[in-house]
């Protein structure tokens, strides 16, 4: 099992979603983050005082999925959230040891 | 709190039963003359009478102008500085506005009233209406005195309540409160008697101030450039994003500022008149054409007009008219609103950064700074020929002179004065917050709430 992590912008989060969808990927789990690559952030000024924001919002998006799967989901991900404009994000992928299925108790490639 | 109440203990003991009974005998007296002479209001008929000098239309429209001005402070002002602050400190801003409001009219009645406006010498009232004895709920001038009594009380609530936005996020609410209460007592009660009150010695000169340009604005003003200095820039101020957490709340803030405004101003004449109209309509005016200046300014200098920008222009033309809104015309109040929008701009972006000081939410930018130049500049747009009120006989000259007086002595006597209360008030209670306190939030650390719970 791996565990895929993608910052992506947050409105590409519909097109990754169904993307996934089709491919047979129905969990996922995503928070609001605030990060920054290479991509520049604004300024803002309220009345004289200037800020420069570095952070920019986007989403993160965890969903685990079994080893065979793993190439193409990353694919998948990769091709939903492009725009080929500078922000677009990055996909991880982690080695997962073990996963629980709470309500039933089941594990390994049965939980995901 | 100690000293107010002290003052009207002895003001209770020494008053007699006679001092109380001729006191109602004036008014007896003045109500019969009023009876017999009418008034020169809209409503003069008969039929319009109240009874006893009352005039219907003109109590009718200064009850709800009374209830406008109150709608400033809560929630106004309230809306407009909570949106302004981080969000840990929202309740904190809120409860200042709040707090200072119950205590103003409490004080108000026991003695704030009556120290203001009613018979004392040329710098303070007297004790005739301590706790409001002697009033006739049914004798006045115009209006009910019980009346004039609520109208002014809205001033004296929302004059703290402006000081708030230059020591928020650090201060002490046991020091906010204790300031308050005591700077209204030696600050605003004599300069509001001098201004307005029967023998003042203002009044007297001929000073111009119908709303409070100088009696509520430069005192906050000053009193707010007084204490963010004393009490000491914010954690991290130059240095950490200090952002508005809720620009919406600033923008319905500034709205309901506006709209009470025409209370405000358009109530300060004491009538539904001409006059009353006319301060409603030069207050429209200031207040668009600064809101236009301000946000012009910024577009110009940062590429983008700011919401932020534009709410407080309208707030410096609606500062700067105050005084001015009896005496001048709609031209008049085109110029007095680009002058405040500039000036007023200058003083809050420019200055403020160059000499580093925490004004957090303006309040000497803006409102101190406004009071001073519609203070001033009324003196020069009163005059007929830019379309003011005064007849061909009034001396531009002359009025420069007592208003420059007022205004620098009333800002000269509020500084002093309240140096003197903030070096108290931190030798005894402490003024500011402990750092840790501060880093947390006063919502948290004062007053045990969180504004935001999901």
């Amino acid at each position: 099992m791996k565990k895929l992590e993608a910052i992506i912008k947050p409105f590409k989060l519909e097109e990754v979603k169904e993307a996934l969808g089709e491919i047979g990927i129905e969990g996922m789990t995503v928070s609001e983050v605030k990060g920054f690559g290479r991509q520049k952030g604004h300024t803002e000024i309220y009345r004289g005082s200037e800020y420069t924001v570095d952070f920019l919002p986007k989403l993160k998006l965890e969903t685990v999925v079994a080893d065979n799967q793993v190439e193409q989901a990353v694919e998948t991900i990769a091709k939903a959230a492009k725009t080929g404009k500078i922000g677009d994000g990055k996909v991880f992928v982690l080695d997962v040891e073990e996963a629980l299925r709470i309500r039933t108790d089941e594990q390994g490639d049965e939980a995901i | 709190m100690g000293l107010a109440f002290a003052l009207c203990a002895w003001g209770g003991l020494t008053l007699s039963a006679q001092d109380a009974a001729s006191a109602a005998e004036e008014a007896a007296v003045a109500a019969q003359e009023m009876a017999e002479n009418g008034d020169d209001t809209l409503a003069g008929e008969p039929e319009a009478d109240g009874g006893g000098g009352i005039d219907k239309a003109d109590t009718a429209w200064i009850m709800a102008a009374t209830a406008l001005v109150l709608f400033m402070t809560i929630p106004g002002l309230s809306l407009f500085y909570g949106g302004l602050v981080r969000s840990k400190n929202v309740l904190s801003v809120l409860m200042h506005c709040f707090f200072i409001t119950c205590v103003m009219t409490i004080f108000w009645l026991v003695c704030g009233y009556s120290l203001a406006l009613t018979e004392g010498n040329a710098f303070i009232g007297g004790l005739d209406r301590i706790f409001l004895k002697g009033l006739d709920p049914e004798a006045g001038d115009g209006i009910p005195e019980s009346l004039l009594f609520m109208f002014q009380m809205t001033f004296v609530i929302i004059t703290p309540a402006l000081i708030v936005g230059a020591f928020c996020e650090r201060m002490k609410f046991a020091a906010v409160v204790a300031f308050s209460l005591v700077w209204a007592l030696l600050v605003y009660v004599p300069v509001c008697h001098m201004v307005w009150g029967p023998g003042g010695w203002l009044l007297e000169k001929g000073v111009i101030d119908l709303a409070g340009g100088i009696v509520v604005h430069i005192t906050a003003g000053i009193a707010a450039l007084v204490l963010c200095i004393k009490v000491g820039p914010r954690k991290g101020h130059l240095t950490e994003k200090m952002a508005p957490h809720n620009l919406p709340m600033c923008v319905m803030g500034t709205g309901m500022l506006w709209v009470g405004w025409f209370g405000f101003n358009g109530g300060s004449d004491l009538g539904a008149s001409p006059d009353g109209v006319m301060a409603m309509l030069v207050t429209q005016v200031s207040a668009a054409i600064a809101a236009i200046v301000w946000t012009t300014i910024e577009w110009v200098k940062n590429g983008k007009p700011s919401v932020l920008g534009g709410v407080t222009g309208a707030i410096a033309g609606l500062a700067a008219i105050t005084p001015a809104s009896g005496e001048v015309g709609p031209v008049g109040a085109l110029c007095i609103g680009t002058v405040s929008g500039i000036v007023c701009w200058y003083f809050s972006v420019v200055l403020k950064n160059k000499f580093r000081y925490d004004d957090s939410l303006d309040v000497f930018g803006v409102h101190g700074v406004g009071g001073f130049v519609g203070t001033i500049l009324v003196a020069v747009f009163a005059a007929e020929q830019f379309g003011g009120m005064k007849d061909p006989s009034y001396s531009v000259g002359t009025q420069l002179g007592i208003q420059m007086l007022a205004a620098f002595g009333v800002a000269g006597y509020t500084f002093l004065v309240s140096v003197a209360l903030a070096i108290v008030i931190e030798k005894t209670i402490g003024l500011r917050v402990e750092e840790s306190d501060e880093r947390e939030g006063l919502d948290v650390s004062e007053h045990g709430e969180q504004a935001y719970n999901n």
